[in-house]
């Protein structure tokens, strides 16, 4: 036997102080009717910081902050200059890539080597695409001379902390609109280390401002008057408050939401790399991701040869200590998520479906759930239509391409999908008849700045990222 | 995993009589998205192995070494001091284990065969008109039959790759199954030349022909052109010989050479074969690396592994 040794990445290139205050205009401030909040590491169940906790009155103090900033110093700004700062935030995140990475993964609970690997290269890549059309708005398609909206909420989960605020900001700052930002109460430290970042770059004061909390900040945010556009990336229960709360004023607003979707298996396939798609689809960042394959659609004639080389490769999956450099599969991100997968598995099990997942050994403290997979499941199962958001993959079969679209697009959802087949005509056939914002073929849950992302239906409206991102946050 | 497809084992023994069978089979095999597996390769490497996990895999991949010399320049004395070396790589050192094989030109065999005559290192030679192939079929059984004459028990051979392009793939399969019988007693690795094959298509297809027709091991390279063992490559091969147990219940070796040189590449290549066909293959009779160079970067990591310092590359032999 090959025995992998402990392979921890070092803690203490990251300094966590004992406690944070809201960052608003340029400096971090004590809230002024608000308390604190705790944020632990999952995976231990370690205290990790006292956070402030914002109220309406830090978020009005904020969004006046970005407002000043908005008329006097970030609007007015040329569009080249904007991009120097911009270009500046991208560099030093690649300098503090580590120390980002390694704050991550212990706010998080999400692998070292997917923080490292993905979500901090993916962070500086979309600062460096968006610091690139600071000074070239004329030329995105939105006319001549696109003006911004003003000051942006935005409200971010806690699946990928700073990649979701990097989506945000990155646009938002590139088009000449300020923002205000709340970061998920259970992963507030790397926006907070991204407000240190800020000052570090001599970013104006108020131009990005980030006030922590829970539910009733972001309400408080959504819902401030000065705010001139809203962008969500959440649950679609949340997504739906949000919409109500904004409708019928003259706030734009998009939404990333839920997800359930389909990853579709031809007989055809390439089948050892589909297995490594069906893995990362659904294992990746423990599958709280809005975009999982979360329902395998294998086609019925290779279902058990596929299934029996995904059990061969799951058993594979390495889960435990985040910061292990060998850790495929980490922490679940709290006890209520915990909660919530564990609840949707039980209901998988007692509406007859079968479970299967590796011999795996969890740790005993922090939040855990074994790699697993439910076969035998129909359309009408509860795991088949609700968002698990957890390691949880419900397989299901088809008999043809056709039915694989309808099982495919029979759902609230339409956040992406995923085609696995050897013939280019079927990939281009399925991308046209699904119903998903992003489709991936012979791959899955890749991410680039340059291309567009998000939803159908349930899976909100708007588009994030390429060309297609500054629209929301331009006067078009 | 030995017993996972059992049920599902069928006779394909009767493929090779047949070119249309022996075509339907191999073009019926699933496809390999290069992307996909380029990626796979890629992620096993960012492993990271240290301290007694390190120390262990250095002492099997030491074991794991099939020196190679293969030079018009070899005589007598060069391949002798070669053995000379695979019996005891660190001189200063006697816990450090011998290597996998010795492997030399027919020519050489037998010089190489009186220095390890009575050790437990193979001796392997490559034969077959290596490393073109582009000879007679009685040529290259001569070849073979003269190499095990002089003392190899282990044979690699070339495929005859102009005849897998051009879709022969009988012509391939039999001069297998001529060299295989040839062979006797010794033990029979099929080199596919992955970097003339270009695709993973083509690199399951050859791994499954050769496994088809009698291959002990299969072998990415010669180490005479200029793409030689990848890392895809190899997995490719790795999950041939994985599905091919599955399939039929014989296991066999996988064996990638040439530009193999550093203790890191060496390790990325044992976190594969752990991670795709399992500690079943971790072991010197079924994965095997064809090098020479890389021999002493073992060596050095070894002794920092055990002092602490590293020594200079005058402290290990060159032979």
């Amino acid at each position: 036997m090959f025995e992998y040794a402990p392979a921890p990445e070092s803690r203490s290139v990251v300094d966590i102080k004992p406690a944070y205050g809201l960052f608003i205009d340029g400096t971090f401030v004590d809230p002024t009717d608000g308390g604190s909040f705790k944020s632990i590491n999952p995976a231990t169940e370690e205290v990790l910081a006292e956070v402030a906790e914002g109220g309406a009155g830090d978020v009005d103090r904020a969004v006046r902050a970005a407002r000043a900033a908005y008329e006097k110093v970030w609007g007015p700004m040329p569009g080249r200059d904007r991009a120097k700062y911009l270009f500046r935030i991208a560099r030093i995140i690649q300098e503090r890539s580590r120390e980002l990475a390694v704050l991550e993964s212990l706010d998080n609970g999400k692998p070292i080597k997917e923080s490292r690997d993905v979500d901090i290269p993916l962070v500086a890549a979309h600062f460096f695409y968006y610091a690139g059309w600071a000074d070239k708005l004329p030329y995105a398609g939105f006319g001549p001379d696109p003006k911004p909206l003003g000051v942006a909420a935005q409200v971010i989960p806690w699946n990928f902390p700073l990649l979701m605020l990097a989506w945000k900001i990155a646009p938002a700052l590139a088009a000449g609109n300020t923002v205000v930002l709340k970061p998920a109460e259970t992963t507030p430290l790397t926006a907070l280390l991204f407000a240190e970042i800020c000052q570090q770059a001599d970013l104006p004061a108020g131009v990005v401002n980030i006030v922590t909390g829970a539910g009733e900040t972001g309400r408080a945010l959504v819902e401030h008057p000065g705010v001139d556009k809203v962008a969500f990336t959440g649950s679609t229960e949340v997504g739906r408050a949000i919409a109500r709360a904004v409708a019928g004023t003259r706030k734009k607003l998009t939404l990333e939401l839920g997800g359930k979707a389909a990853n579709i298996v031809f007989d055809d396939a390439p089948v050892d790399q589909a297995v490594e798609g069906i893995v990362n689809g659904i294992f990746f960042n423990q599958g709280h991701v809005c975009c999982a394959g979360s329902r395998l659609l294998i086609q019925e004639s290779v279902a058990d040869r596929v299934l029996e080389s995904l059990k061969r490769r799951m058993a594979q999956l390495r889960v435990g200590d985040p910061l292990d450099k060998n850790t495929d599969i980490g922490a679940i991100n709290s006890a209520a998520q915990l909660a919530r997968i564990r609840e949707l598995s039980e209901a998988g099990s007692a509406e007859g479906a079968e479970r299967w997942s590796p011999p795996c050994e969890l740790p005993e403290r922090g939040f855990w759930f074994a790699p697993t997979i439910f076969t035998g499941v129909t359309q009408a199962h509860r795991i088949a239509r609700e968002e698990i958001f957890g390691p949880v993959l419900s397989v299901l079969t088809f008999r043809t391409p056709a039915e694989a679209v309808e099982k495919a697009n029979n759902t609230p959802y339409g956040l992406s999908a995923g085609i696995w087949t050897d013939k280019g005509s079927r990939i281009l056939w399925m991308a046209d008849r699904l119903r998903a914002g992003v489709v991936w073929a012979n791959t899955f849950n890749k991410f680039d700045p340059t291309s567009p992302f998000g939803g159908y239906k349930e899976s909100g409206y708007g588009r994030e990222g390429g060309r297609h991102g500054l629209e929301a946050y331009l006067n078009v | 995993m030995t017993a996972t497809a059992t049920s599902a084992r069928s006779d394909l023994s009767e493929l090779g009589r047949s070119e249309t069978a022996l075509r339907t089979f191999l073009h019926g095999l699933p496809g390999v998205d290069q992307v996909g597996a380029e990626q796979r390769a890629a992620q096993l490497g960012t492993r990271s192995i240290k301290t007694t996990a390190k120390a262990q895999a250095i002492d099997l991949a030491i074991r794991m070494v099939d020196l190679t010399t293969l030079e018009g320049a070899d005589t007598p004395g060069k391949v002798r001091a070669l053995a000379t070396k695979a019996l005891r790589p660190d001189p200063a050192d006697p816990s450090c284990p011998h290597v996998g094989a010795v492997c030399v030109y027919p020519a050489m065999v037998p010089y190489v065969a009186e220095v390890l005559r009575g050790s437990q290192v193979h001796l392997a030679s490559v034969a077959t008109a290596f490393p073109s192939g582009q000879a007679p079929l009685e040529v290259k059984l001569a070849d073979t039959r003269a190499a095990v004459e002089a003392g190899a028990d282990e044979i690699d051979m070339v495929i005859n790759r102009g005849a897998f392009l051009a879709g022969r793939y009988s012509e391939v399969y039999d001069e297998i199954v001529a060299t295989k019988e040839a062979c006797g007693d010794a033990h029979l690795k099929v080199i596919l030349e992955t970097g003339e094959l270009a695709t993973y298509d083509n690199v399951r297809r050859a791994s499954w022909l050769a496994m088809l027709a009698g291959a002990d091991f299969i072998k990415t390279s010669t180490g005479k052109v200029p793409v030689a063992a990848t890392p895809p490559v190899t997995l490719v091969m790795l999950e041939a010989v994985r599905d091919f147990r599955a399939a039929t219940g014989r296991q066999v070796g996988v064996k990638p050479a040439g530009g193999i040189r550093t203790t890191k590449d060496a390790i990325k290549y044992l976190v594969m074969v752990n991670e795709t066909v399992g500690p079943d293959w971790l072991d010197p009779d079924w994965f095997r690396f064809g090098a020479s160079s890389l021999l002493n970067d073992l060596l050095m990591q070894r002794t920092k592994l055990k002092t602490g310092v590293y020594s200079g590359p005058d402290y290990f032999t060159l032979d």
